[in-house]
């Protein structure tokens, strides 16, 4: 057994970082502990470009992108790679479009290819598109049905009211039912770009030949149409409470969602607030709320709480599965347990402890190589750093009690919350 | 990756295998139990998963709330799970902190509270749990296809167990239940890491040599090996969404037809991993039935699912139905898939390419040191751990003809459970 060796995890001597000329940024990590590999990374295109009447429509995009290109079918491309045991997709968020996969490394040439083949020529096949647009909307239609999809996506539409983060990235179904296959081929043409691109190689192929076949796989790719997407808008604020409920008859149990806005992920507010969140409704049996809705008063399975954070702004929020008669007395002990951590802060254990989970939850989040690939493709993208990972826990040790309950307290209000059920229709002292 | 296994047992029964990573400065440390829903009688099924609840809540020693402090604050996961034939719980932790986790997994094999009001408490929050999954309804339905299969054998019933059983089980029945099946005699330990063997081993004495070894007579439980006839079951629910799930006799992960099996599951409905952690499959959109159901517009999705078990369980092959089709279409379109493969000739790069699937699958999950761990104990539960290591072996001696006669045995249509969800297609409103 050993203490902790920091130089284990990723930072500025490990991760070799490329920019090819025509703006593609190549990261890439060396692990040949096992003969396999993973990429992933990102293009500056998301559903903010999404047409009010086309919600949906970046995403819908990036999943057309496999499903055959000028120089391979869909048939092939799937043959190739799962011939090989190999798997690679596309997936659109608010900012950016993502691709990911894994292969053995003698594979990797096959994963760069696919990805450059599907970027640089997809020609959307009339018979695919309309088989996944039934795909697609057949998902919306049963996430019409999932209690927690459907509470989540109520609390975003309020709390980001006519901004991109309250806009499922799936869209809806009526707006998905106006996408037309050149909608896809026009998005693509217009947004799809190796400007601000980039790209994590991770396992067991040297960085320098690694970025070598990124070069020479898509070193010539161009797009002279592509706009920079516009700035995100700054999120307009509420401030008065909301409560809905959303009755979906025939479920059993309501999934409860509420909570406040919260910092970006570039915020100096973000590592106090995740802290604060840690011990709110994480550490252990899902912190503090776990503790008072679970484990002292038995009334859900799960209640927890997260810090979502995106460039611009976030949420802060707690969720709960609770049986019908048990909704209102949930939300009411949540809210006494806000309200006590906000007013009455943390305790110096409390603190530790999190600081301590932290600090050694590090080297298990990197022992695959999608753990070390997620972690550069973040630092890249927030521009935190290569050596974030390393200065961590200093960074974290820093905080003191006054830090995270001023935090608390600049994020919570229990009085303001917006909170969202989603379930049968409630009963006993709810109705 | 060839790491060599160290494998030991002590006097009381306590099987020990320790293999050693130094890859990374982390520890996986497993107690596994040979008891599952497979061991329950009906009036108690749900017990079993109960109990791994109530070992969450704490001993003398390790009170609930310390229990969760000491593993997290170190940085630790840790968590458990109970299945037909099993349960286990884990700890993975920075490897100078293993200790905790081996002093906590030792106290709670012998020396739970199961307080009454903490049994109260956790009651609902099973009702919760279980409430949880009857709103999947995929979930439903399964559960409902599982119990059709079988007559008599206990892999009818639910994990979870029924309301029924939930609201009967009380304390005395909990902690009987936890003092028959915890003890060293019917306990693995599986540990991958970065640790020194030798240090482990007399660790793992200290804490365990001295308790003694107990008496659990070996249950004769009837396996059964064919669905005797063809059920249809119909349910139906909230949604738009119409699925299908059909379940069809797998044998014993130990049973020789079980590798040929694989990879005629991977031939119909694309490779599978049976990793728990950092395993990551491919996609299915090569497979016979993607191909002949999904291609064909009579289908959304098609997944198959088989499981390494002690006793036959189920292959299902599970189905969302096109919104322009109906269910006996699909239906007969995969039968036609079937029969296909028996009376068609299967080539040999075919299986070849189902072998290399299987090999990078395997490569994956050796990037992570959980699952390295979980693979030496859950190898032990239906057969042993050279069943894992021979596995790509087992693999590669298999023939065309194989696969087609573990088709045309298991997969018979006089012999399998059909189930239906039709939904009930009811709007959804909004209150404020």
């Amino acid at each position: 057994m050993m203490e902790i060796n920091w130089k284990h995890l990723p930072g500025e001597d490990t991760i070799n970082r490329t920019v090819l000329p025509n703006g593609i940024t190549v990261l890439c990590s060396e692990n040949f502990n096992s003969p396999s590999v993973v990429i992933s990374g990102y293009l500056q295109t998301g559903s903010q470009l999404d047409p009010p009447n086309k919600y949906g429509l970046a995403l819908f995009t990036s999943y057309g992108l496999m499903n055959g290109t000028i120089n391979r079918r869909f048939q092939r491309i799937y043959s190739d790679l799962e011939s090989a045991g190999a798997s690679f997709g596309f997936g659109a968020s608010v900012q950016t479009t993502g691709f990911g996969g894994r292969a053995l490394v003698e594979d990797l040439d096959l994963l760069l290819n696919t990805l450059s083949d599907c970027l640089q020529w997809p020609v959307f096949p009339p018979r695919q598109f309309r088989r996944l647009k039934a795909q697609f909307l057949t998902g919306l239609q049963m996430r019409q049905q999932d209690t927690a999809d459907q509470a989540s996506m109520k609390f975003d539409e309020i709390l980001f009211k006519d901004h991109p983060y309250g806009i499922p990235e799936d869209g809806y179904f009526e707006t998905v039912l106006n996408i037309t296959r050149n909608d896809l081929s026009r998005f693509h043409k217009q947004t799809y770009s190796p400007h601000g691109m980039v790209i994590c190689i991770v396992g067991a192929i040297h960085a320098a030949q690694a970025t070598e076949l990124v070069y020479k796989i898509l070193g010539g790719w161009k797009n002279p149409e592509y706009v920079n997407p516009p700035e995100i808008p700054s999120i307009p604020v509420i401030t008065e409470p909301v409560r809905v409920h959303l009755p979906i008859p025939g479920k059993v149990q309501v999934d409860l969602i509420m909570g406040n806005y919260g910092p970006s992920r570039t915020s100096e507010d973000f590592l106090a607030a995740s802290l604060a969140n840690n011990i709110l409704g994480q550490f252990g049996m899902m912190g503090r709320i776990g503790s008072a809705v679970r484990e002292k008063s038995g009334l859900a399975y799960h209640a927890s709480t997260s810090l979502n954070a995106w460039t611009q702004g976030g949420s802060w929020e707690i969720s709960a599965g609770l049986h019908p008669n048990n909704v209102e007395k949930a939300i009411s002990i949540i809210k006494q347990e806000v309200s006590s951590f906000v007013n009455s802060g943390v305790t110096e254990e409390e603190l530790a402890d999190a600081k301590a989970n932290y600090i050694g939850w590090l080297p298990l989040s990197v022992e695959s190589n999608n753990g070390v690939a997620s972690a550069i493709i973040k630092m890249e993208r927030f521009q935190l750093g290569f050596n974030y990972l390393r200065e961590y826990p200093q960074r974290i040790e820093r905080f003191s009690q006054q830090d995270i309950q001023q935090v608390a307290k600049k994020y919570l209000d229990p009085e303001s919350m917006v909170i969202i059920s989603a379930g049968p229709p409630l009963t006993g002292e709810s109705s | 990756m060839q790491n060599p296994v160290v494998k030991t047992t002590l006097d009381n029964g306590l099987t020990i295998f320790l293999k050693e990573i130094h890859t990374a400065p982390i520890i996986s440390h497993w107690v596994w139990y040979r008891i599952g829903s497979r061991y329950e009688t009906p009036g108690k099924t749900g017990i079993s998963h109960w109990v791994e609840h109530m070992q969450f809540k704490g001993t003398h020693r390790f009170p609930g709330s310390k229990m969760d402090q000491l593993i997290s604050r170190e940085g630790g996961i840790w968590n458990a799970f109970t299945h037909l034939d099993w349960t286990t719980y884990f700890e993975t932790m920075p490897a100078d902190k293993i200790n905790v986790a081996m002093e906590l997994e030792a106290d709670r094999m012998f020396n739970s509270v199961f307080d009454q009001k903490e049994v109260d408490s956790e009651r609902t929050v099973i009702l919760s749990e279980k409430e949880g999954k009857e709103n999947e309804p995929i979930l439903r339905l399964n559960t409902a296809v599982v119990a059709a299969s079988f007559e008599n054998h206990p892999y009818k019933h639910e994990v979870i167990g029924t309301t029924e059983d939930l609201n009967r089980i009380n304390r005395d029945d909990l902690y009987q239940h936890y003092r028959r099946y915890y003890h060293p005699g019917n306990a693995h330990i599986t540990m991958a890491g970065d640790f020194d063997s030798h240090i482990m081993i007399d660790k793992l004495n200290s804490l365990y040599a001295d308790k003694p070894a107990r008496d659990l007579k070996p249950q004769f439980i009837q396996p059964e090996e064919i669905i005797k006839s063809k059920k249809e079951i119909l349910i139906s629910g909230p949604g738009d969404t119409c699925f299908v799930q059909i379940a069809y006799r797998a044998p014993a992960a130990n049973h020789p037809d079980f590798s040929a099996y694989t990879i005629l599951d991977s031939l119909l409905s694309g490779p599978a991993s049976l990793n728990m952690f950092g395993g990551g499959g491919t996609t299915n959109k090569t497979s016979r039935l993607y191909k002949s159901l999904v291609e064909k517009d009579l289908a959304i999705s098609i997944y198959g699912g088989l499981q390494a078990t002690m006793d036959p369980f189920i292959y299902e092959l599970t189905i969302t139905i096109h919104p322009e089709q109906k269910p006996e279409t699909v239906i007969k379109a995969l039968d036609q898939e079937v029969d296909r493969i028996i009376n068609r000739r299967i080539r040999r790069p075919v299986i070849e390419r189902a072998i290399k699937q299987a090999r990078a699958l395997f490569a994956y999950g050796f990037e992570n040191i959980t699952n390295q761990a979980f693979w030496l104990g859950y190898s032990e539960m239906f057969a042993n751990y050279e069943w894992f290591t021979t596995y790509l072996n087992r693999l590669e001696a298999i023939k065309p003809a194989d696969i087609r006669y573990v088709a045309e045995k298991y997969l018979n249509p006089e012999n399998r459970v059909v189930g239906i969800y039709i939904p009930t297609k009811e709007p959804i409103g909004e209150t404020a």
